[in-house]
């Protein structure tokens, strides 16, 4: 069900041009041989300089640097990642996307990483599984209700397709959602929003990984940053756990670490850590096509074309580094999930995980540069950093490539904690805020 | 989840509390100027270790009280003490 459309951003052109060893044909012939794949990169001994650094290989990391190589050529670019590619919050989402967002700052950047995620299996020449399924937000009362009608005038804006719908419309939609009025929490309508889907969030990471690497990039696993030399308030390199590396340009993509990474720099960032909770089922047929989020019910639910239904929640009550998942979690999320689709009474919890959410006061990232010359953030991406994946790497890379951050994410600078300017995005992961 | 050691009712669930952050001293409001206001309200020390933070006792004695709590392990060190 990958919905590949023909590209329309003009930088297709430049992209790195790949062998298709990754094509059905190719699949099937080297399936049949029975022969180990070869590795998709090799390893590169860490240099002891490099123009860029960035500290994250998760989807943001590698995306910037991809961009850097595709859309700037700038390929003198290390990727370092303390564990192994896409061990962060890269693959412990939900891997949910959407655009429906409550700011027009907010709508403008989410739709545009919507844009890229659709022709990035095209991109990449990798199948990041990209699925259109369309996205319900319920709402359970009046004032959500109302907050869903001014989501969707917000968005129709800005041109994207998002609309409410009424509990009829909902049932047709979702057979299994118990639209009756008898429940604790009625649902009294939905904002719906047909483009949103769901992707494979290891396949991105890799595909990203895999394209940039064929661009020139190093990627650095079981590498841990332990320091950055600045001096003068200009960044000169970066310390790990293999090696000194020097350098002018250092991207923080972390999460989870954001804080105690730009602390090395001297950089204090406005965000705490939180633990957020996710699980998923036992694989059954497939019967729910929509992404559901119920912010009321603190649960989003999604199938994935394996069949398993993933479900996520809102982030632990109180801040921590713990990722250890917990009863009161399981039990809180069977109780909402029952409440909204009673025939999964019987379904089975596979596992659960918990991925460490790096909050900010207004529910937006900081991106662009920071009072230390050099030192540039993506970071604060909370709830809704996988979905923004693709537009982040573009714009930290275009950044970087410039110096100062491009217009997409002017909103989202540092500096505006200190003005007082905060963005106010209430639309940010549609849950428990 | 975990215990928080309530200085009045003793270790309790942690569902029981509501967390309000950490605790930090508040600027002087007749004399601090906006840049410190805007410090105390959005940065956060956030450290991977041992913090100081503010916990509300909403479902037992509705008490507010000082924590040490361990982030990367959860711990809590000393039972809270009366603020």
């Amino acid at each position: 069900m990958a919905a590949v459309r023909a590209p329309s951003h003009p930088r297709r052109r430049r992209r790195a041009r790949l062998p298709a060893k990754y094509g059905a044909l190719a699949l099937l012939r080297h399936g049949l041989s029975g022969r180990e794949w070869p590795r998709a990169w090799p390893d590169q001994p860490l240099r002891d300089t490099y123009d860029v650094v960035i500290i994250g290989g998760g989807v943001h990391g590698l995306a910037a640097a991809y961009y850097l190589a595709v859309n700037h050529g700038i390929t003198d670019v290390a990727v370092l990642d303390k564990g192994y590619i896409g061990s962060g919050g890269s693959g412990r989402n939900t891997a949910i996307l959407r655009s429906n967002y409550l700011t027009p700052e907010g709508v403008r950047f989410y739709d545009r990483s919507m844009q890229l995620y659709r022709t990035l299996a095209a991109d990449l020449d990798y199948n990041v599984m990209f699925s259109r399924r369309g996205h319900l937000t319920l709402a359970h009362n009046d004032s959500s209700l109302r907050t869903m009608r001014w989501r969707a005038e917000v968005n129709q804006m800005q041109g994207i397709d998002s609309e409410v719908i009424d509990p009829a419309e909902i049932k047709r939609l979702v057979p299994y959602l118990d639209t009756s009025a008898e429940t604790r929490y009625p649902i009294l309508g939905a904002l719906y929003h047909p483009p949103g889907g769901i992707i494979r969030h290891d396949a991105v990471v890799w595909g990203y990984a895999r394209a940039a690497a064929a661009a020139g990039v190093h990627i650095h696993q079981d590498t841990e940053v332990t320091g950055i030399d600045t001096d003068g308030g200009k960044v000169r390199g970066v310390r790990t756990s293999k090696g000194d590396i020097a350098t002018p340009v250092v991207l923080n993509a972390t999460a989870g670490w954001s804080t105690l990474v730009a602390a090395m720099a001297g950089v204090r960032l406005p965000i705490q850590t939180f633990p957020l909770q996710a699980a998923v089922t036992e694989p059954v047929r497939p019967f729910l096509h929509a992404v559901v989020v119920s912010g009321t019910l603190h649960v989003y639910v999604s199938q994935t074309d394996r069949g398993e239904l993933v479900f996520g929640a809102s982030v632990d009550p109180f801040a921590s580094y713990s990722t250890r998942g917990t009863l009161e979690f399981a039990e809180g999320l069977a109780t909402h999930v029952i409440e909204l689709m009673p025939a999964l009474s019987k379904v089975r919890l596979l596992r659960q995980w918990s991925g460490l959410c790096d909050m900010t006061p207004d529910f937006s990232p900081i991106m662009g540069g920071t009072p230390v010359e050099g030192f540039y953030v993506d970071v604060g991406w909370g709830t809704y950093g996988f979905k923004a994946g693709p537009v982040s790497g573009e714009a930290m890379a275009r950044c970087i490539a410039d110096g100062r951050a491009p217009e997409i994410i002017e909103a989202f600078g540092l500096g505006r904690f200190g003005a007082g300017e905060l963005v106010g995005e209430k639309g940010a992961a549609a849950v428990g805020h | 989840m975990i215990l928080i050691p309530c200085p009045w009712c003793g270790p309790r669930d942690a569902g029981e509390f509501r967390y309000s952050g950490e605790t930090r001293p508040r600027p002087d409001a007749a004399t601090a100027l906006p840049e410190q206001w805007r410090d105390y309200l959005y940065f956060p020390a956030n450290p991977r270790g041992e913090v100081t933070e503010t916990w509300y006792h909403r479902m037992g004695c509705r008490q507010f009280f000082v924590l040490q709590r361990d982030t990367d392990t959860n711990e809590s060190i000393p039972p809270g003490k009366p603020q």
